[in-house]
């Protein structure tokens, strides 16, 4: 794996000259981005900027048409299909809208990557382990109910559990604060801090909630018009003289 | 930083045509993806077991209740032309060709289109939307074999079994209604319905009833896994895996009496 030169850490993503297009509308137009181990990235900006375009692309979920993913070491685009399969129980996806498969119990939720994944572990493992994530994420009495019996903020929070459930690297989290009240808002935020530090992770967290931002993230990256546009710590993104850094900034704290 | 020029999209005929080749080939690798799937253990036994629950014993009601009316209704109205040439004895044979060389199949699968079909367009084009396809495919845990696979093994393995029960349905019905006019008995009813029955015909009918099983849930899984634009498509995708698969359905039906009739 690469080793970033000023951090002297490892990169565990690293993209360049990223383009993806749909149809007419080109979302990616040249994104360079590197992620060290154990480091949160906050990707922000406006909607429609391609920044959950970006996280499909990490995982494998959409094909870029230009440009390199190499995520843990493996280039993205030239994996088969089970070694994308592989790479992927050591990437975490957490989706905007919680993604639970409502058929099933929390439980089951939980329970149902990993009896998919480890057909070896036996159902007293299985049931430690489900435990313990759902314990990391104070969720443990709620077991047994249904996604449509909890609320948004308990939804994320199970969402993230059922990745973590299969101890990955990288965690991506696609809007975890979208719709949320400012108390589960805060949550979920100190509940990305926690992961970072309990599970090891590194994270990339999409998102255009600035709180959120500055509460998760090591280092920012601002998108606008499918290119990164400025990054680096909060104060260094938003101490700058571009007028939409600027109107952003400015949206989000009035 | 400066904003990069759109790159120019590439089409290697024009967009259209490039298209329909792209959907081709995509209905093609997800029909082709059954068949590998197949060879690959281990299956999800109790997954396929609740859906032939879901598929089979749902479906029975309204089965039973389609297969006896026909069974009723065509005796009903074969009579007068019948009586005509004094041929009524001939009733139990001409229910028996029809049920089992034409009416059982096509009329368990166009029933199991309707219910089958949208509920699993409609289960899975909703899965689609709310991310929990994407959700199983980037946790690996394969959401092919789980969600396509055990629905259509479960209605290829169902299809048969509805078939010959409408057949027997419907033969029920036909009979209630020779007997209270015929006064014929049970037994002479089987035997003359059976008559000009074969093996062959049986064959057929449980083979058209495999591939109309397989046609049904692998067009709604495909509407299912292909569903856009919210529940506005989830509608759309449960419609169309009806109206698609009972477009196939006559197709297969045409193309398989005209096989099993070079084999007469």
């Amino acid at each position: 794996m690469q080793t970033n030169d000023t951090t002297g850490k490892e990169i565990v993503i690293n993209i360049k000259g990223l383009y993806k297009s749909f149809g007419d509308n080109h979302v990616l137009r040249g994104v360079d981005l590197e992620v060290d181990r154990g480091e949160n990235v906050v990707v922000l900006g406006r909607s429609g900027t391609g920044k959950s375009v970006l996280i499909k692309i990490i995982c494998g979920l959409l094909t870029q048409d230009e440009g390199s993913v190499i995520v843990l070491g493996e280039d993205v685009k030239n994996l088969n299909h089970r070694r994308l399969e592989q790479l992927r129980l050591k990437v975490g996806f957490s989706f905007q809208l919680s993604a639970l498969y409502d058929s099933m119990t929390v439980k089951e939720n939980i329970a149902f990557p990993l009896m998919r994944n480890f057909k070896h572990l036996s159902k007293k493992e299985v049931n430690d382990r489900v435990d313990e994530v759902l314990n990391s994420v104070s969720l443990l009495k709620s077991k047994n109910q249904y996604p449509a019996e909890l609320s948004g903020g308990q939804k994320k929070r199970i969402g993230i559990a059922r990745t973590l459930v299969l101890r990955p690297e990288i965690m991506l989290y696609d809007e975890p604060t979208a719709g949320l009240d400012p108390i589960s808002s805060i949550e979920i935020n100190s509940l990305i801090r926690d992961i970072k530090e309990q599970f090891s992770v590194s994270s990339i967290i999409i998102t255009h909630d600035l709180v959120c931002a500055k509460t998760t993230g090591d280092r920012l990256v601002m998108m606008f018009d499918g290119v990164v546009q400025k990054q680096g710590t909060f104060e260094e993104v938003f101490n700058s003289d571009d007028e939409r850094i600027k109107s952003f900034y400015d949206y989000n704290f009035i | 930083m400066e904003i990069t020029t759109p790159r120019k999209e590439k089409y290697y005929l024009s967009k259209r045509v490039d298209n329909f080749f792209i959907s081709i080939t995509k209905i093609f690798r997800f029909v082709l993806n059954y068949f590998i799937e197949l060879f690959r253990p281990p299956y999800e036994i109790p997954e396929i077991i609740k859906q032939c629950y879901r598929i089979g014993c749902d479906s029975l009601p309204l089965i039973s209740l389609t297969g006896f009316i026909i069974g009723v209704v065509f005796t009903k109205q074969s009579r007068p032309s019948l009586s005509d040439f004094g041929a009524q004895s001939w009733l139990p044979s001409l229910i028996g060709i029809a049920v089992f060389r034409a009416l059982a199949a096509l009329v368990t699968a166009l029933i199991c289109a309707g219910k089958v079909g949208s509920s699993i367009g409609a289960e899975l084009g909703a899965m689609n939307v709310t991310e929990q396809i994407e959700a199983m495919d980037v946790s690996a845990s394969k959401p092919y074999k789980y969600l396509v696979f055990t629905r259509v093994t479960a209605c290829v393995f169902m299809m048969p079994l509805l078939m010959l029960y409408t057949s027997f349905v419907a033969l029920m019905g036909a009979y209630i209604n020779v007997n209270v006019n015929e006064h014929t008995s049970l037994p002479t009813f089987i035997a003359n319905a059976f008559d000009k029955i074969s093996f062959l015909d049986l064959k057929a009918s449980v083979i058209k009833a495999i591939v109309f099983g397989f046609t049904i849930a692998m067009v709604a899984c495909y509407k299912g896994f292909n569903t856009t634009r919210g529940t506005e498509g989830v509608g759309k995708a449960a419609n169309a895996a009806v109206v698609t698969s009972m477009y196939l359905i006559f197709i297969e039906e045409l193309m398989i009496v005209q096989i099993i009739g070079w084999f007469r």
